[in-house]
């Protein structure tokens, strides 16, 4: 189906929305595929932390 | 002025360890250091305390990290542990997760703790050179993903199979090194 998407894809899918806009469709699968798994929203959150880690690491760096 | 010097000294640990979790090369990485701290001392006037000397210093290191990467684009290429297929590791043939991912709990939690910032350090320093390198310029250069593809001369789906495999890793190695932990203590507990 056009709008399916595996786990493997939607892991992909949700890195690129951390750092560009997707296209609506991809959105639009995303939320699809969100909505049905319960292993993926799990990813989101992951990322969103790997993400603030990041942030934060960046700013300790700069810092005495 | 001779303060200064010792100052420079005394941070020059701290910016040989970003440049290097950088650029992945030892040569180079001494190079950038070098070049900021001779635009430091030529031009010490530029600092004038504005903020504090690491912030100003990891300034300059930045623009001179970009420059070498320019430099040596040619030869920043991929190693056989960059083009290992992890993800086929983590997902099967059908695409599903061979095992769920886990419930990190709580970010603040985590993100407080000075060890998991070690943590995190340990695990960008473990990522193949490649998939370091893109990871580095995107998280701590800050640049944006299409310019990083033309800086390295690489196409988007090149900077998304191996951005892909960075975080998918750096997930890998954050569960393992902190947040299993973590779990077992919490039922110890």
């Amino acid at each position: 189906m056009l709008l399916m998407r595996t786990c493997k894809e939607v892991s992909l899918l949700v890195m690129q929305a951390q750092d560009l806009r997707l296209p609506w469709r991809e959105r639009l699968a995303l939320k699809l595929h969100m909505m049905a798994c319960d292993a993926c929203p799990r990813i989101v959150d992951q990322l969103a932390l790997m993400r603030s880690a990041s942030e934060r690491w960046r700013r300790y760096s700069e810092e005495e | 002025m001779a303060d200064f010097s010792a100052e420079l000294e005394r941070l020059r640990p701290q910016l040989l360890k970003y440049a290097r979790l950088q650029l992945r090369n030892a040569a180079w990485a001494e190079d950038a250091v070098s070049d900021t701290l001779l635009a430091a001392i030529e031009r010490p006037q530029t600092f004038a305390g504005q903020s504090q000397l690491k912030t100003w210093l990891i300034g300059i290191l930045k623009h001179k990290l970009i420059d070498q990467i320019r430099r040596n684009s040619r030869e920043l290429s991929t190693t056989r542990e960059d083009d290992a297929p992890i993800e086929d590791e983590l997902f099967d043939s059908s695409g599903h997760w061979r095992e769920q991912p886990q419930d990190w709990g709580d970010p603040e939690h985590a993100l407080r703790q000075v060890d998991f910032m070690r943590v995190l350090e340990a695990c960008v320093e473990q990522l193949p050179g490649q998939q370091g390198r893109l990871f580095m310029m995107r998280e701590w250069l800050e640049l944006e993903t299409d310019e990083i593809c033309k800086e390295l001369a690489i196409s988007p789906t090149n900077l998304w199979v191996m951005l892909h495999r960075a975080r998918l890793r750096l997930r890998e190695c954050l569960q393992l090194n902190w947040f299993s932990g973590a779990q077992l203590a919490k039922e110890s507990s």
